[in-house]
């Protein structure tokens, strides 16, 4: 018979080191041990998924096709200017397709002269097939297609992890899956409504100068009902000077309540953008009224001082996404490089309103795909139901191999324990995330743990009934299912790792108890309850064994 | 000793005929099921299908219709309502595949909070899925469960015969078409979830059909004499009961689970439990017999494959 030392250490090893592992996963311990213990002890155990600790996951896609029409809206507006400074008169120039750009004009002798300007869009080539005596179009590059797309995702990453550091938020995941699909995850967020918001405002602050002095000739209403924009946009579409546009600002009646739009005329053309911002604060203004307050960088803070000299007497308005925010009348140069937006909000939306305008804007709008969100209630009763399962569950198991098996009961129970330390130990040791799914991992490892034990009593049976004695019995039932169990877990073993490979979120944290359950459950099978057998062997001879 | 059956000496294998006509029935059912999923017309969760889940969790109860009633009203048509009666728990399910940018979870939250003013409740949880993650899910999923099954049968093939491995996946095949077949039938969501438990199923009842096998071959080594008919009957009778124990435990876990485990896993318990007794049955009752449909090489691999293994 082989030794039976060298087996019990390393079960008594095992065993200690999933206590050592597992210590981590329950605060409540933890945090009472002495600061020198706890830096001896691994410092993270087992991580609750968002299924049990309440959280929000998001997929969610960059708009790549939006992203080029911008970049190319944004050079259509610096080419307008460039024109107007060069005294070239031109019918228009305008976006004509997602990434085409055509400028009309009557003069056919400038067309020499426009062409020449090019050389400074290097974006563009000119698409010569198109074009006329009176016509010039230009498409994007698709290099330049290309290189707009990739770098809008990496912005889009950038600019949310500013967004979600500045909100917040405890180990928070943001990571790029794929080509244009970015993953966020928010473990524990309490207010998970804010925080989406806050992910997918675009956050596109622009200064552009109203058009007064068409306004009063295209009668525009001074107050419309919310959500009726789109009427009076369509309504006005064919009215509208070249180079202008209906924007909308926000407000509510003080008597009412009730939100209501005000369409203001502007000018297509950006003055200036959120780029040049380096700050952004909340600030409490006379009527206890919260507004953000705007620090320009230096560059930023001349170009405004330039803007609001040259338009003295004017309005400008202060636009975030295409919602005009406040539209002040410009009453003198503004020196120092500081602007406010003020409007009507909470001092909440005010916050997040800081947040986003400090963290940049994205470069394009974003689409969410997939939206998973948890309450903190939900993954606290999914714990508490999760845990009561498990325990009924393994009461269940533990008593029925006791009436079944008697004393043999009791050491696959010791085995079913030793099962669940290592399992719980092995999770811990990996820092792996416990989701739902992975406690039915857990309870089905019970389920099946005993089965080996079974499968051995079984075949120990089947030898006593053949006349051996107990300790030819034992080792001729554990060697005789050893094939048998092997060959069963492995192919429990194969779906499992299938599961892994192609699982997502809850269902791999299913896989990874259930692949780890199988391998320790060989383990404790085939080492643990052995050497117990051995142990009982070794001491006296047993004349009977109770099975 | 207590024993669940003493020795047993069941005919099994004569009625393997009446065994294969059921068994043809629940796979047929299975069949009709997948390719109602593949035409998108079977009861597919919102994670393959698209949509919108939101569970509320009210102070008082609810009654559904009353929410289906509200939720029509508000332009919410089609949701599929389901309560968690002993926890005021309702369960608003919307597959219309529209764009996520809606933001219908919202819209929903709102609908209850302005109809039912008095009985304030929170968001347990909320799910939007949109239409292409569902198929990147779908397709995964296939994966998923083509790898394990080529797997299985690779293994099975090399530890045993190719004809036991081909057994052992018809059987497996078997167990997973019929649970999906019920699921179809009794009109339940197919969830990834749900998934998920067809394809740990199918390696759980692979052990147990690896069980019956290892015995069969353990006989058709030492017993030459006796028909193959009568081999695989007396294997299957020897390791009947820890068949049926070995099933039991599982079955015992799997039971609090489907009744306590909360609504999350009710459904994954529930296809595993079925999965089990299916297993069962199908080690017994298909992978056996099926082994009697294709004889020919009995036991001239098994004798080259395995001279030592039992010989201690």
């Amino acid at each position: 018979m082989k030794k039976v030392g060298g087996r019990l250490a390393l079960l008594v090893l095992v065993v200690i080191a999933s206590l050592i592992f597992f210590i981590p996963s329950y605060p409540p311990f933890y945090q009472a041990l002495p600061g020198w213990l706890k830096q001896v002890l691994p410092s993270k155990g087992i991580t609750l998924g968002l299924d049990l600790q309440g959280g929000i996951h998001l997929v969610m896609e960059v708009d790549e096709d939006r992203a080029i029409e911008i970049a190319v809206d944004r050079a259509v507006v610096s080419l307008q200017d460039v024109l107007v400074d060069k005294k070239i008169p031109v019918e228009s120039v305008a976006r004509t397709g997602p990434t085409q750009v055509t400028i009309q004009f009557q003069d056919a002798e400038l067309k020499a002269q426009i062409q020449k300007l090019i050389n400074d869009y290097p974006i563009f080539s000119e698409t010569e097939s198109a074009g006329s005596a009176n016509r010039l179009v230009w498409e994007l590059r698709e290099s330049e297609a290309k290189r707009i797309k990739d770098s809008t995702i990496n912005q889009a990453l950038e600019t949310i992890r500013n967004r979600i550091d500045q909100f917040g938020v405890a180990e928070p995941i943001v990571q790029r899956q794929g080509l244009k699909q970015i993953v966020v995850q928010l473990p524990g967020v309490k207010e998970p409504k804010r925080a989406r918001d806050l992910i997918k405002e675009t956050a596109l602050l622009e200064f552009k100068m109203l058009d007064e002095d068409n306004q009063p000739k295209l009668d525009l209403p001074a107050r419309i009902p919310k959500d009726s924009e789109a009427e009076i946009l369509k309504q006005f579409e064919a009215k509208l000077p070249i180079g202008d546009q209906i924007l909308f600002e926000r407000g509510v009646d003080k008597d009412t309540g009730r939100e209501y739009r005000v369409p203001y005329l502007v000018k297509k053309r950006v003055m200036l953008t959120g780029d040049v911002l380096s700050d952004a604060q909340v600030s409490i203004g006379q009527f206890n009224d919260p507004y953000v307050s705007m620090t320009f960088d230096s560059k930023g803070g001349q170009e405004f001082e330039r803007i609001t000299g040259d338009n003295i007497k004017k309005r400008m308005a202060v636009v975030l996404d295409n919602t005009i925010y406040s539209a002040p009348v410009i009453q003198d140069r503004i020196t120092g490089g500081r602007a406010q937006i003020t409007g009507t909000f909470s001092m909440q939306e005010a916050n997040d309103l800081a947040i986003v305008l400090r963290a940049g804007a994205l470069p394009a709008p974003l689409k969410i795909i997939q939206d998973l969100t948890v309450g903190p209630s939900l993954g606290k009763d999914s714990i508490e139901k999760g845990v009561q399962a498990t325990l009924f569950a393994g009461a269940m198991v533990v008593v029925f191999m006791i009436v079944y098996y008697r004393m043999s009961g009791v050491i696959a129970d010791f085995a079913l324990v030793l099962n669940l330390l290592c399992l719980i130990g092995a999770l811990s040791a990996l820092n792996a995330t416990l989701t739902l799914p992975g406690i039915a991992g857990i309870v089905l490892t019970i389920g099946m743990g005993v089965d080996s034990n079974v499968l051995i009593f079984e075949r120990i049976r089947e030898e006593l009934r053949s006349g051996k004695g107990v300790r030819l019995a034992v080792n001729g039932g554990y060697d005789k299912a050893l094939l048998t169990i092997v060959d069963s877990h492995v192919t429990t073993l194969i779906t499992g790792v299938a599961l892994f490979l192609f699982g997502t979120g809850p269902i791999k944290g299913f896989a990874v108890t259930l692949c780890l359950g199988i391998g320790i459950n060989l383990f404790t099978a085939l080492i643990g309850t052995k050497v117990i057998f051995d142990l009982l062997n070794q001491r006296q001879k047993v004349e009977r064994l109770s099975i | 000793m207590l024993e669940i059956l003493g020795k047993t000496n069941f005919d099994f294998m004569g009625k393997r005929y009446l065994a294969f006509a059921f068994s043809g029935i629940m796979v047929l059912l299975g069949i009709v099921a997948i390719v109602q999923i593949s035409r998108g017309a079977a009861n597919l969760g919102i994670d393959f299908s698209g949509g919108t889940a939101v569970q509320l969790k009210f102070d008082q109860a609810i009654r559904i219709d009353e929410a289906r009633k509200v939720l029509e009203a508000n332009g919410l048509d089609n949701a599929e309502l389901q309560e968690f009666g002993q926890d005021n728990k309702l369960l608003i399910r919307l597959k219309a595949s529209t764009t996520i940018e809606e933001k219908i979870a919202d819209r929903v939250v709102a609908v209850f909070a302005k109809e039912f003013p008095s009985n304030h409740f929170v968001v347990d949880s909320s799910t939007e899925i949109g239409p292409t993650i569902g198929r990147k899910l779908q397709e995964d999923a296939l994966i998923a469960v083509v790898i394990s099954f080529a797997g299985i049968i690779l293994y099975v093939a090399a530890r045993f015969e190719l004809r036991f491995g081909i057994a052992a996946a018809l059987a497996t095949f078997h167990d997973v078409l019929a649970v999906l077949g019920a699921f179809y039938i009794l009109d339940k969501e197919i969830t990834l979830l749900v998934v998920t438990a067809l394809l740990t199923l199918a390696g759980y009842s692979m052990t147990d059909t690896v069980v019956v096998f290892d015995r069969i071959r353990e006989n058709l080594r030492m017993r030459r004499r006796e028909s193959e008919e009568t081999i695989i009957n007396n294997a299957v009778n020897q390791v009947l009961s820890r068949t049926i124990v070995t099933s039991l435990t599982v079955v015992l876990v799997l039971i609090p689970l489907a009744l306590a485990g909360g609504e999350v896993l009710h459904d994954f318990s529930l296809a595993l439990l079925w999965g089990v007794i299916f297993g069962t049955y199908s080690s017994v009752f298909v992978a056996s017999p099926l082994l009697l449909l294709w004889p020919g090489a009995s036991g001239k691999m098994l004798k080259r494959s395995y001279p030592e293994s039992r010989a201690r």
